[in-house]
This record gives C-alpha cells, sequence and structure tokens, in this order.
C-alpha cells in the first residue's frame, strides 16, 4: 500500500459499494423530484384532465396558456408586486442594519459586549408567535395596520441571523486593512462603509438571498397584518385559494405556486454558491 | 484607538440593534406577560384578572388538544427529518459519480416552501385525484382520505415534512467534509470497520452539528403554522390545531389578547425549557474540538 493512501476495503467491495450508493441515491431522487414533477404537469392539464382517475403522469394535452391566464383568473399580478415590494424593502433593511450592527460586534472592544453578543443569540431562540401580540398592540396604537410598515421597519433594526453570519465574515477581514485606512484619516463610518462592506461582498448576497427568500414565504405576519385586499402579499393571496373555489383549479393554482416559487428557484439557479455558503456558515434552515 | 473611543464606536454601530431588541424584543415579551394577566380584547382597556388565564388554559380542551398535535408532529418529524437528511448526506459523501446533480435533486424540493409547498401537498393528498392514492391503488391499497381523515392529517403533514430535508443535508454534508482525512485514515489503520468509524469518528467530529439542527428544528416544529392555515384551517375536528394555529386563532380570530398571551407565553418557556435541557443533558455527548465542554 502506497504511503497516505487508504483504501476502505478491497477493489471489488469498493466498486459494489459505490454502485449500490449510485443506484439508491438515483431512487432517492426521483422520489424527492415526484412532486415538482406533479406539480408541473398539472399545471400543463386541461381543465377536465385534472379531475380524471387514474391521473396521468404526462398530459394527454399541454395547455401552456394556463402559465397566461393564471393572470386573469387569479389577477395574480398585484399581488406578486406587493410581495416583490415588501421582500425587496426588508432585504434593503436587513442588509443595511445587520452589517453596521455586525462590524461593531467585530470591531471594537467594550465593556458588555460578550453579554450583548450573548443576547443577540438568544434572541434567535425567541418565538415570533411569543411576541407578535405586543407588536400588534404597539403596531396598531401607531396606526400602522393594514400597512406594511410593521412587515418592513423591525428589519431595519438588525436580524439576529443576519448579525451572527456578517459578524463571522468581519472578523475574517485582517486588521491591517482598517489601521491603514485609519492611518489615512477614514472614519469609522467611511472605513465600514469603503472597505468592510466592498470586501463583503459574497457575505452580503448571502444575507440578501436568505432575507429575500424568508419575507417572500412569510405568512403568519402578513396574515395579521394585511386586511384589505388591495394590500396582500402572494402568500395570503395563494392560501385563500383552496376555500375559494367549489371546485379547485388545481391547474391554475399549480401555476401560481410555480409562479410564487419562481424566484426562490431563480435565485437557487444562479447563487448556489452563496446558498451553500450560507446554509453552512448559520447551520440555519427556515 | 482608545478604549473610550472604542466603546463609543462599538455602541454607535449596534446601537439600531439595541433599539429594535428594547423595542421589538424586550418590551413584547415582557408585556405579552403583563397581557396575559388580563382580558384584553384589542378593544377595551385590559382588566387584571390574576392568573385566570392561565387556570383557563387547563380547563380548555383545545389548549390540551393542540400540545398533543404540535407534540405529535414534533416528535416524528424532526427525528425522522435529521435522520434522513444525515442518510443523505453520508450517501452523498462517499464515492459516488454524479455527486453535484445527486445534490440539486435532493435540496430541489426545498426551494419550494412555505404556502406554494402547501398548496402542492393539498393537491398530493387529494384523497380522490391525488398522486398518493393513485400510487397506494397501483400496489392495491386502499389509501386513506389524507387531510380529510382526524387520524391521518398529522401524519399526512409529517410526510410532507420529509421533502424538506434538503436544508438538513447540505448542512451535514459540509459538516462530513469538514472532518480531517487523517482522522478516518487513522481509524482505518488500526482496523476499524464502518460501525466503528461510525460511532468513533464521523459521529463525534458532527456532533455539535446535529444538537444545533435538533434544537432548530425542535424549535421550528413547535411554531408550525402555515400547513394547518392553508391546508386544513385546523381540522379536521382540531386534528391539526397546532399550537400557534390556536394562539392565533385565539388572538386575530377571536380577539381574546389576554389568554392568547397566557399561550404565548407558556411556548417561550416551553422553548427556552427544551433548549436547556438538550443542552444540559447532551453535554457529555457533544464533542467540541479544542475545548472543554461547559
Amino acid at each position: 500500500m502506497k504511503e497516505g493512501y487508504v483504501r476502505y476495503g478491497n477493489k471489488t467491495t469498493t466498486r459494489v459499494m459505490s454502485i449500490v450508493t449510485f443506484l439508491i441515491l438515483v431512487c432517492l431522487s426521483c422520489i424527492m423530484l415526484l412532486p415538482i414533477f406533479v406539480m408541473l404537469t398539472t399545471a400543463l392539464k386541461p381543465a377536465a384532465e385534472i379531475f380524471r382517475f387514474p391521473p396521468t403522469f404526462i398530459p394527454n394535452q399541454f395547455v401552456f396558456s394556463n402559465f397566461v391566464t393564471v393572470f386573469d383568473k387569479l389577477n395574480y399580478l398585484p399581488y406578486f408586486f406587493n410581495s416583490l415590494f415588501v421582500s425587496s424593502c426588508i432585504v434593503v433593511g436587513t442588509i443595511i442594519s445587520s452589517s453596521l450592527v455586525a462590524f461593531g460586534f467585530s470591531r471594537y472592544n467594550a465593556r458588555g459586549k460578550n453579554i450583548l453578543f450573548m443576547l443577540v443569540m438568544s434572541a434567535l431562540m425567541i418565538p415570533y408567535p411569543s411576541v407578535m401580540i405586543p407588536q400588534y398592540v404597539l403596531f396598531n396604537n401607531l396606526r400602522w395596520v393594514n400597512t406594511y410598515l410593521p412587515l418592513i421597519v423591525p428589519t431595519f433594526f438588525g436580524s439576529a441571523y443576519m448579525i451572527f453570519l456578517l459578524r463571522q465574515f468581519f472578523s475574517s477581514i485582517s486588521n491591517e486593512l482598517f489601521e491603514a485606512a485609519r492611518i489615512d484619516g477614514c472614519n469609522e463610518f467611511k472605513i465600514f462603509w469603503r472597505i468592510a462592506l466592498p470586501l463583503s461582498k459574497t457575505a452580503l448576497a448571502t444575507v440578501a438571498i436568505f432575507s429575500f427568500m424568508w419575507s417572500w414565504d412569510d405568512l403568519l405576519s402578513p396574515v395579521i397584518y394585511l386586511s384589505s385586499m388591495d394590500k396582500y402579499t402572494l402568500p395570503i393571496l395563494l392560501s385563500g385559494l383552496t376555500s375559494k373555489f367549489r371546485l379547485p383549479p388545481w391547474n391554475t393554482m399549480m401555476v401560481a405556486a410555480l409562479y410564487s416559487a419562481t424566484p426562490c428557484i431563480l435565485l437557487f439557479i444562479f447563487c448556489q454558491r452563496y446558498f451553500v455558503e450560507g446554509i453552512v456558515t448559520t447551520g440555519i434552515k427556515e | 484607538m482608545n478604549k473610550k473611543e472604542q466603546n463609543r464606536n462599538f455602541f454607535l454601530f449596534i446601537s439600531p440593534w439595541i433599539i429594535g431588541f428594547l423595542l421589538f424584543t424586550l418590551y413584547p415579551v415582557v408585556s405579552s406577560f403583563y397581557f396575559s394577566l388580563t382580558d384584553y380584547d384589542a378593544t377595551r382597556a385590559p382588566n387584571f384578572v390574576g392568573l385566570s388565564n392561565y387556570i383557563y388554559a387547563f380547563q380548555d380542551p383545545v389548549f390540551a388538544i393542540s400540545i398533543k398535535a404540535t407534540l405529535y408532529y414534533t416528535l416524528l418529524s424532526v427525528p425522522l427529518g435529521l435522520l434522513l437528511s444525515l442518510v443523505f448526506a453520508m450517501l452523498l459523501n462517499a464515492n459516488v459519480a454524479c455527486k453535484g446533480a445527486f445534490r440539486t435533486f435532493m435540496y430541489l424540493p426545498s426551494m419550494i416552501s412555505g404556502v406554494s409547498l402547501s398548496l402542492l401537498w393539498s393537491w398530493i393528498f387529494n384523497p380522490q385525484f391525488g398522486i398518493a392514492n393513485y400510487l397506494l391503488s397501483l400496489m392495491h391499497v386502499q389509501g386513506p382520505l389524507w387531510l380529510m381523515d382526524e387520524n391521518w392529517a398529522v401524519p399526512s403533514l409529517i410526510i410532507m415534512s420529509l421533502w424538506t430535508t434538503g436544508e438538513g443535508m447540505v448542512i451535514f454534508l459540509a459538516a462530513l467534509q469538514g472532518i480531517p482525512k487523517s482522522l478516518i485514515e487513522a481509524s482505518v489503520l488500526d482496523g476499524a470497520n464502518w460501525h466503528h468509524r461510525l460511532w468513533n469518528v464521523t459521529m463525534p467530529m458532527i456532533s455539535p452539528i446535529f444538537l444545533f439542527q435538533l434544537i432548530i428544528g425542535l424549535i421550528n416544529s413547535f411554531q408550525v403554522f402555515t400547513q394547518a392555515f392553508v391546508m386544513t384551517k385546523g381540522g379536521p375536528h382540531y386534528a391539526t390545531t397546532f399550537y400557534v394555529y390556536n394562539i392565533y386563532q385565539n388572538a386575530f380570530m377571536n380577539f381574546k389578547m389576554g389568554y392568547a398571551s397566557a399561550l404565548s407565553w407558556m411556548l417561550l418557556i416551553a422553548v427556552m425549557l427544551v433548549t436547556w435541557f438538550i443542552f444540559k443533558f447532551t453535554n457529555r455527548f457533544v464533542y467540541y474540538q479544542g475545548g472543554e465542554n461547559n
């Protein structure tokens, strides 16, 4: 046996094992992808074909127009843009506030810093339902109910997950850069703005992607705060569909669901790197 | 920079978080306790009623049902999800072709989440035309009514939750790849077989990640809401009236804000207790590299 090379068993077993693993993975992938497949094919079926037993795996007739008629049938677009507006504001708020706070935690020493950081982390554990009622009362007193403000404004004060993620990143930037800038007469905010942020594009992209996806899917807080239909976000629209129709048009609904998952899927396809990085650094799922 | 400047800059930079924490976390947590001692109904001024909201909770059958449903869901979906994502990660960590493609396939279902996912699974579980009962009928099994059957509603949601194991898988995969090759090689040279390696090398090395995943999984699962709201409306016959769904109903449908505050306080206590208990109990099983357990 050559040095530095270890074989886990003999050659034939290894090969057999890797073939078996491969086959298992093929089966698992098929099982995991089945729901998405069902979603796609249902979205393409004509109305008559949805309510047929046995269901067809491949539609007998492809109705691509489903992807257009959804805009008429569900008045889809205004809600899409509502969601887009809310999520964009949340992304901006989260990035600005969390990066400022994370910079503070990573760059300066102060008394009580560790305790404060423990508080940030413990805020991660506090369930939203435990604070939502007083928050509602607060925003109600401010006359903010049925506006987007209760959804957006809190994000301008930092998100614990993102503070954690960005602090890790800022801490990895070498201190010499900051010292050099300081000697050149940069003030602290300029150091943050001109040096720390441009160096952290990857981490900021991760924050942007994750805060977008979480707010895009959020149902509970929009349901609580938004009462007039013209303000609804996509999740509220979609959540009402099953009870809206006597005979739900599943093909149209699947198109609607697909469209609303599209931004996240696109982000995943084009920014896979940031995804993996973000999930791994924070160890967080939704 | 001297100490004073450091202090000043530190607090300047983190001031957004301090304000946010006081306004949107600390104040709500404290005032939610105050509301829980009142009969607040969102319109009239709250009256102090002592502990009667808490006493009422223990007489309220829906409270008991909601705890049972939430625990049922949590105790099955979290361990199963963890186990599956770990197994998936180990399969992908093995020496196998097309790793990248498999990783994408397994992760893709996690991209469809929230309400879209709930709509999709409402359709899959449709007793007459859904794919679930069709597949069962191929095996000559008469499928249940799924979400419309009291006994099957929660299991249906558990089954559905297993399709989002992709995220846990990615995390475990990274943890597995972070195990130094030298450790594994050394154990092989010492004659360890695969289950020795699993229990004495792999598991200890990924135990901190495992613990973190467990805690986050439990906390999230305690708050399951979307599925109940979209797919079952808490039914049939309260079967999926999960804890948070019950809070939502009481606070924003019945406007029993005082009672709902009591419920939400108990949720907070439960989450903290569970987290503390897990840390305390698992301490001796979790291996932290380069540090004493404390």
